[in-house]
């Protein structure tokens, strides 16, 4: 076999190809497939035609889920923000050994079950739970505070849960940021405020895009979390789905309601990746 | 004037930084101290200490039997997603053809659709063909949800491979097999475990897709878990999360150990 590099190379590129194949049959038939009949569904059930979709709009119970769920991502997003973003930069800025350490506390919460997390949230949120119980027994309140099975339950534990998925791309982003850009900026003279709006900040945007696009977006799907802290004005769109289905056997709107949750995230991914120009690393 | 602005700042963030710590970690630390309480409820602190609730887990047969079988699809589910997602992976990353970069998209959706949505379907479908509520459905449905992470782990690793050592195997008259098997095998084999490990933890854990597909014979511990927090809560389901969370951690620990190893500049 006198085999020469170019040939070689070819052989092996025809030779690996179909090996992508098993993968891609699996998910055709058991991800593909089952989500495209869910989404027909939203056009067959009860009967042919768009009444599921006029249900959505004439409806204004599914009116109020929608702005449940835009609502409680957003305030996520932005409580991740506000509370990930200063971490994310002492992450970047720390000697290894503190990184590294760091970083390990930022992917415990990660790596722990989503269930295990929420567990935990009602807890220490309930009643006579950590929170309440301090309080009180500091004399700052006189009656238990209602901190679960509300809006701020949701918050709390959604904001925990998903704070990971805006530190990492921060991080990823402020530890290649040149630190003489703000050392020539304070020498100067510019005041430490001034320094990190007009240079440190701008420069972390690229992360600030990304963590804040994989968190709404995961939020927006969200189901065990709300179910589990939040109360029946909190409904959010995932919830309303599995109750179309579980409650009420509604399969053309739970399809339809599939169909508005899929599209927004495809397109909030979509014009992200397309205007932002930024990868949407996920976590790591 | 400016120094003192500074110390001033420095000390909130550290302040800031430190709340956020204690913010993303005291909730699992808390369900840890209480699976080892004396008292009959949820409660913190605990009154006592006791290993009543892990004695129940090991004797009572319904929380026992859901963690056999949330190992049952684990174990399966973690081979087929790492051999399928690293197959996968390494013919994307080995092969060129037109509309490559659709099918690493296509493989990598499972992780971007809503997983409300992949469970309502697979409900639907499996209802259609017999698998709803056995332990193959729930093994092909974490085996789906899992292959992402495998493909990605692999494939990060792969495109740090030096295509030269492959080509010259391969020049040398090594057959493609072979080639895989002696040079770029051993390359990626930490990114491989980490696949693995990825793929154990994301069965291990799931819940959502397994509410759907799952029946009150065939039923993981995440869902008995969900079934008991909904209902009257039995403390065992700290010894549970804490059980979980331990598996966590473990796997974190051996994934970072995995690619440690796999970091060519030793980091």
């Amino acid at each position: 076999m006198t085999q020469i590099r170019a040939g070689s190379t070819a052989f092996r590129l025809s030779s690996a190809g179909w090996l992508v194949l098993p993968a891609v049959l699996l998910l055709a038939a058991f991800f593909v497939y089952p989500v495209f009949w869910l989404l027909m569904r939203s056009f067959s059930q009860p009967e042919w035609g768009v009444q599921n979709y006029q249900a959505l709009v004439e409806r204004t119970v599914y009116a109020r889920v929608l702005w449940n769920t835009i609502s409680i991502s957003g305030l996520t997003t932005i409580g991740c923000l506000l509370i990930g973003y200063p971490l994310a930069y002492t992450m970047a800025t720390a000697s290894e050994r503190t990184r590294r350490i760091l970083i390990f506390v930022v992917l415990i919460p990660f790596w722990t079950s989503l269930l295990v997390r929420t567990f935990a949230w009602m807890v220490i949120l309930q009643k006579q739970g950590l929170i309440n119980d301090l309080l009180m027994d500091l004399g700052l309140i006189s009656a238990p505070l209602a901190l679960i099975y509300n809006r701020a339950g949701v918050l709390i534990g959604m904001i925990q849960i998903l704070l990971p998925f805006m530190i990492f791309p921060l991080f990823a982003v402020m530890v290649r940021i040149d630190q003489s850009y703000s050392s020539a900026a304070a020498t100067l003279g510019a005041p430490p405020m001034r320094n990190f709006f007009r240079i440190y900040l701008p420069l972390s945007m690229p992360g600030i895009i990304s963590g804040s696009t994989l968190v709404f977006v995961s939020a927006l799907g969200y189901y065990i979390t709300p179910a589990l802290l939040g109360g029946p004005a909190d409904l959010m769109i995932a919830q309303l789905i599995e109750r179309q289905i579980a409650t009420f056997g509604n399969w053309g709107v739970a399809g339809a309601l599939s169909l508005v949750l899929l599209a927004t995230t495809v397109l909030i991914l979509g014009l992200v990746q397309r205007f932002a120009g930024v990868r949407t690393a996920w976590g790591r | 004037m400016s120094g003192g602005t500074e110390h001033w700042w420095r000390r909130l963030r550290a302040v800031v930084c430190g709340l956020t710590i204690v913010y993303l970690v005291a909730p699992l630390i808390i369900v840890l101290i209480i699976s080892f309480s004396s008292a009959p409820f949820l409660t913190f602190p605990p009154p006592g200490l006791s290993l009543q609730w892990y004695e129940n887990l090991f004797n009572n047969p319904m929380w026992f039997g859901s963690l056999i079988t949330s190992v049952k699809i684990m174990i399966p589910t973690a081979i087929l997603a790492t051999v399928l997602g690293t197959a996968a992976s390494y013919a994307l990353a080995r092969s060129n053809f037109a509309g490559k970069f659709l099918v690493s998209g296509f493989v990598m959706a499972p992780m971007i659709v809503p997983v409300i949505i992949i469970a309502i379907g697979l409900f639907g479908v499996f209802r259609a063909i017999g698998l709803f509520g056995t332990l193959t459905g729930l093994i092909i449905a974490h085996t789906v949800l899992s292959i992402p992470y495998v493909f990605a782990t692999v494939s990060g690793a792969l495109s740090l491979v030096d295509r030269r050592l492959e080509d010259a195997a391969s020049t040398l008259g090594a057959p493609p097999w072979t080639c895989f098997r002696r040079i770029t095998l051993p390359l990626i084999l930490p990114a491989i475990l980490s696949g693995l490990l990825f793929a154990m933890v994301v069965s291990f854990d799931e819940l959502v897709v397994s509410l759907f597909i799952s029946s009150p014979t065939v039923r993981p511990v995440t869902v008995q878990m969900w079934s008991n927090i909904r209902g009257a809560v039995d403390p065992t389901i700290a010894a549970v999360a804490t059980l979980l969370f331990c598996f966590s951690i473990f796997a974190l620990i051996a994934e970072s150990l995995a690619r440690r190893r796999s970091d060519p500049s030793g980091r």
